[in-house]
């Protein structure tokens, strides 16, 4: 028998743009598969990926903490959303 | 009349800063690094141009948590006049200090010429040794310039004439077509709620001298030291 050891957590966290602020990143790739002729593609928006390994094992109070570092530093609250997932 | 300018990894117009400051107040500013979090009292608190931290995450974003920028949070909070100039902008909005973000420019280019800016209220700390409404022509160079802030925002901005420099044409016309960068209502530069705080996306210590090409940036420096020698 061997006793489980806690791991840690991971967090992924997805930045996005908000609705209505102008993307021109997002345009640009728009333009770009457009001139590779793919059809049929609307609105391109482009956001950033963050990956965080957290020593902790409470999956809610991971959240908590990673909310906290997206209101302070990940994401500027003015023109970006974000959202959090929580690996167990 | 003393000055500190905060130096940041990437930092690359302190220097300029520097000499536009001794040139117009006879002393050299302090520089005091990023990690210090003592500060000396001084008159004026310069957030230098640049890319700190290589602009990861977004301009201005990593130096505005930099353990000094608490301390200067709290100056700015007590009146200690701030400016922040390019990246220093950046940091001004990233740290609260000033509302609304600089987005990467509309057109996606690092746009680095020299441009024209009309300056709104020659009453200020920043502006008094200019004429209202007078063109001055400044060089800009960054990759995030583009002003953004909601429309609340912005309406206070206007209502409490708080918009210090906008982009204009050579004749002083606040146009779409003498805005490089995207920026809304062509902000170039805007002042806190008392005046105290001014960031600005132009670069008055790069026009000084005539071997710069120009010096319309030396009134910035002169108006900071007739307004806080005094």
């Amino acid at each position: 028998m061997t006793t489980q050891t806690s791991s840690a957590l991971k967090a992924k966290v997805l930045i996005t743009l908000k609705n209505g602020v102008l993307d021109p990143q997002g345009k640009a790739i728009g333009h770009s598969l457009a001139a590779l002729d793919f059809k049929g593609v609307g609105e391109v928006r482009q956001g950033k990926f963050i990956e965080l390994e957290l020593n902790q094992t409470d999956p809610d109070a991971a959240y908590a903490k990673v909310e906290d570092m997206c209101k302070r530093l990940l994401a500027n609250t003015v023109i970006e959303d974000y959202t959090i997932e929580i690996i167990t | 009349m003393k000055s500190a300018v905060i130096v940041f990894p990437g930092s690359n117009c302190d220097r300029d800063a520097a000499v536009a400051l001794e040139q117009a107040t006879g002393t050299a500013p302090l520089m005091v690094w990023h990690r210090d979090t003592d500060l000396p009292d001084v008159d004026l608190i310069v957030l230098p141009g640049g890319f700190s931290h290589g602009d990861y995450l977004r301009g201005g974003a990593i130096a505005a948590r930099a353990p000094i920028m608490q301390e200067i949070v709290r100056r700015g909070h007590k009146g200690v006049p701030i400016t922040g100039i390019c990246n220093g902008f950046q940091m001004l909005t990233e740290s609260g200090l000033l509302p609304g973000i600089l987005m990467r420019n509309a057109g996606l280019k690092f746009i680095c010429k020299d441009v024209f800016i009309e300056v709104s209220d020659n009453t200020t700390t920043f502006t008094n040794a200019y004429a209202a409404g007078q063109t001055l022509r400044i060089p800009v160079a960054h990759n995030e310039g583009n002003y953004f802030a909601d429309d609340a925002t912005l309406k206070q901005l206007e209502d409490d004439n708080r918009i210090a420099f906008r982009y204009a044409d050579e004749t002083g016309a606040v146009t779409t077509a003498a805005n490089p960068n995207g920026s809304t209502r062509n902000i170039a530069g805007i002042y806190n709620e008392s005046g105290s705080i001014l960031g600005l996306m132009p670069h008055p210590e790069r026009a000084i001298d005539p071997r710069h090409g120009g010096v319309d940036g030396v009134g910035f420096f002169t108006s900071i030291v007739k307004a806080l020698s005094a």
